[in-house]
């Protein structure tokens, strides 16, 4: 019983990367049609917003401290962050560290520009192109982002860690009635479950409950008679494109402590969130989450020694091996609507 | 000419001039000249120019004619090159079998993969395609280790049992034709210049003309016609009780052999595979190829395959250094920006600008680099004739004068 409820975390946090990825790419396939490939960009530059932060928050001046020596017997020089200075050494140092959470306030600006400027400057262009050719330029344009924020920030991966309020772990297994040390779990990890929980209610609350989402679901099902009602769908098209971008930002951001930003992380999730939207079915936003979760979670399950054990190597072509059989048993996916991107 | 149209027979004498001669071709600039890091004259590269042309002539019978965008191609280049060095450690150092080998195998996993993949079409076909192909990787990696060896790769070894050739004496054999040793060349002196002339690489430009022939062949053909019928309309292909998957499905499988002869080449020029060859980053470069050079034309994935390759290849290789030199004259506070300027775009950025052309090309030139020529020809030859408007008028007055 533990051990499954343990792979069921350890899908959880992927798990939510994917959904969160997923339900990106879905809003902007289900509003404008177009097949993004570029959607695990704009999660890397949200990762990489957080980068930038922490790193601008960690500008130092540097100063003498004549009372110190170093090993060479000079006086010491000590390197204090700008931040510590104006605010005082403790809550400097609390924002700091703090960096991760605090970039989500950098991010959802950034990314709605970035959003914003990738749709009218290069989308907008493509509606009328075959499905093919919007693949090909947001594919070309996934390598240039990629090759920019290389060019930046070099190719190592940039360890960023979480507030140390959530680093270690918790024995969750306590809580729910087993021995101690069963189940133990990151911090982190669960917080950005919750966390991408928040955002995809947020995200769904926003479509279910407003005036702009109702009439932006309305065009996702009809788009030519809501623009023949007089509503200018096009904009609020646009508006749900900075809208997905945002959230494949923040899923980016507070990716960023689980596994440090590299400049092709975003290529690397965008393969498998391509497969859980297509598994979920196209154009289906609860298809897409569910997908997300599911095969997180499946995959933790495939990648257990008892499993492993039994069906070699499963764990590294499960998702992919899922993605076939639904693709061919049933072409809508789990929870697509009929008719949407069939053939 | 051997079955083709008079402007085919140019266009494949022409190939066939251009890959026969490359070797002098790419080496315009004499060796130990400030130019020379700009030829691409060595077995190496003209090697690689003519695989990646024989992958990229493949993957566009099936995209450039049904318009099926595989994201997957890569793992028949990679079960290619993995067959090819079986047979290298099973069978003999002779290139002939293993490039047989690297064919047949590949033409069965794109048998299979494209029996399974060509059920669905556009996104879900890419998609499906790319799983098998992401598939094959991860177990190539993981469980496959025993045939694949690995992140180590596929390698020749002394203790190989070889059974045509017997054991070997002393170092690790290597790859010939009939004795003829790919890796033997040799160089010609011509006043400055050095022109090397590979066995390997004549083997590989002969392969792949014959590859360039075929593909005339498949385009001019009812077959082919059929295919890009398919790619216009199915549905209407299927309104008229026509089939389509046996074609689409011949398709397939076809530019999976041209991909695993490539690959079955990639290891004879240097016998050891790896499992990043059938990644789907390989995949993609392929799609680009394709499209940069021009899908669906004759000479646009050869010519594509070429740019990439010597790209990667030449332009990676320029630095700051070479940038100031060539900026020298001009002043320099001006130099310095231009060169900072440029930095970001060669070099290791060389990606950058190769992803900012293909989006380019995408954009503005769907047809590729081919289009691109075409219409700069059209805005020549468009004056001309007007040109000749005036004089072919002129002559009619005359006839009717007369």
């Amino acid at each position: 019983m533990d051990a499954i409820l343990i792979q069921i975390l350890n899908g959880l946090d992927k798990g939510s990367a994917y959904a969160l990825i997923a339900l990106g790419l879905t809003l902007i396939f289900g509003t404008l049609g177009v097949v993004n490939f570029a959607h695990g960009a704009l999660f890397m530059i949200g990762a990489f917003c957080a980068v930038t932060l922490q790193k601008i928050l960690t500008i130092s001046v540097t100063t003498i401290d004549p009372e110190r020596t170093d090993f060479l017997g000079n006086p010491l020089k000590v390197q204090t962050p700008y931040v510590e200075n104006w605010f005082g050494p403790e809550i400097g140092a609390t924002i700091v560290d703090w960096a991760v959470p605090l970039a989500i306030l950098l991010a959802i600006p950034v990314m709605i520009l970035v959003g914003f400027a990738m749709e009218r400057g290069l989308i907008k262009h493509f509606y009328k192109r075959p499905h093919a050719d919007q693949i090909l330029v947001t594919f070309g344009l996934a390598i240039v982002l990629q090759e920019i924020i290389k060019y930046f920030y070099g190719a190592n991966p940039i360890p960023t860690p979480a507030p140390s309020t959530f680093r270690g772990s918790l024995d969750i297994g306590v809580w729910l009635g087993f021995d101690p040390f069963t189940i133990i779990y990151p911090y982190w990890r669960l917080v950005y479950f919750f966390f991408a929980g928040t955002i995809i209610a947020a995200v769904f609350a926003f479509l279910q409950f407003t005036t702009f989402g109702m009439v932006v679901r309305a065009g996702m099902a009809d788009r030519e008679t809501v623009g023949l009602l007089g509503i200018d769908i096009d904009r609020r098209f646009t508006l749900m494109f900075g809208l997905a971008a945002a959230v494949a930002g923040l899923a980016g951001v507070m990716y960023t402590p689980i596994l440090s930003p590299n400049y092709h992380m975003g290529m690397d999730f965008l393969v498998l969130s391509f497969v859980v939207v297509v598994v979920g079915g196209m154009g289906s936003l609860p298809g897409a989450v569910l997908a997300g979760f599911l095969l997180g979670i499946l995959q933790s399950f495939a990648s257990m020694n008892e499993v492993k054990s039994l069906l070699p190597g499963i764990d590294q072509i499960i998702i992919y091996l899922v993605a076939i059989v639904i693709l061919l048993t049933r072409p809508r996916g789990l929870m697509g609507r009929r008719g949407v991107m069939e053939d | 000419m051997l079955g083709l149209e008079r402007k085919d027979t140019y266009l494949m004498l022409a190939v066939a001039f251009i890959t026969l001669f490359a070797p002098i071709i790419l080496n315009p600039f004499p060796a130990g000249s400030a130019l020379a890091q700009f030829n691409a004259g060595y077995p190496d590269l003209m090697q690689r120019f003519v695989i990646f042309g024989i992958f990229a002539i493949g993957f566009n019978i099936l995209f450039g004619l049904t318009g099926y965008l595989s994201f997957g191609h890569a793992a028949f280049l990679g079960i290619g090159s993995y067959s090819a060095v079986w047979m290298f450690k099973l069978l003999s150092m002779n290139v002939i079998p293993a490039i047989l080998l690297s064919i047949v195998m590949a033409g069965l996993f794109a048998l299979v993969i494209g029996f399974v993949s060509l059920r669905r079409s556009g996104i879900y076909f890419s998609i499906l395609t790319l799983a098998f192909a992401q598939m094959s990787y991860n177990l190539a990696y993981s469980v496959l280790t025993p045939v694949t060896n690995g992140e180590t790769g596929l390698q020749i070894s002394l203790n190989d049992p070889r059974i045509l050739d017997g054991p070997s004496n002393g170092g690790l054999p290597v790859t010939s034709l009939f004795g003829a040793e790919m890796r033997d060349s040799t160089t010609l002196f011509v006043g400055p210049w050095s022109w090397d002339f590979s066995v390997g690489y004549y083997v590989c430009a002969a392969l792949m003309l014959l590859a360039f022939y075929l593909s005339v062949r498949i385009f001019r053909s009812p077959f082919g016609m059929m295919l890009r019928a398919v790619k216009s309309n199915q549905q209407r292909m299927n309104y008229t009780g026509l089939n389509t998957r046996p074609y689409t499905l011949a398709a397939f499988v076809i530019s999976g052999m041209y991909a695993g002869l490539a690959g079955g080449l990639l290891a004879a020029m240097d016998p050891l595979a790896g499992a990043d060859r059938m990644q789907w980053t390989a995949s993609g470069e392929v799609v680009l190829m394709t499209i940069l050079g021009g899908a669906g034309t004759l000479i646009g994935p050869v010519l594509g395959a070429g740019f990439i390759k010597y790209f990667e290849n030449i332009f990676s290789k320029i630095n700051d250094g070479i940038l100031h030199q060539w900026f020298a004259f001009m002043p320099d506070g001006l130099e310095n920006v231009m060169v900072t300027l440029i930095h970001p775009f060669i070099g290791k950025g060389w990606h950058l600008t190769l992803g900012i052309m293909f989006m380019l090309v995408v954009i503005f030139l769907p047809g590729g680099l081919v289009e691109g020529a075409q219409r700069t020809g059209r805005l020549f030859r468009r004056r001309d004739r007007n040109a000749g408007h005036v004089e072919s008028d002129a002559a009619r007055q005359r006839a009717a004068a007369e």
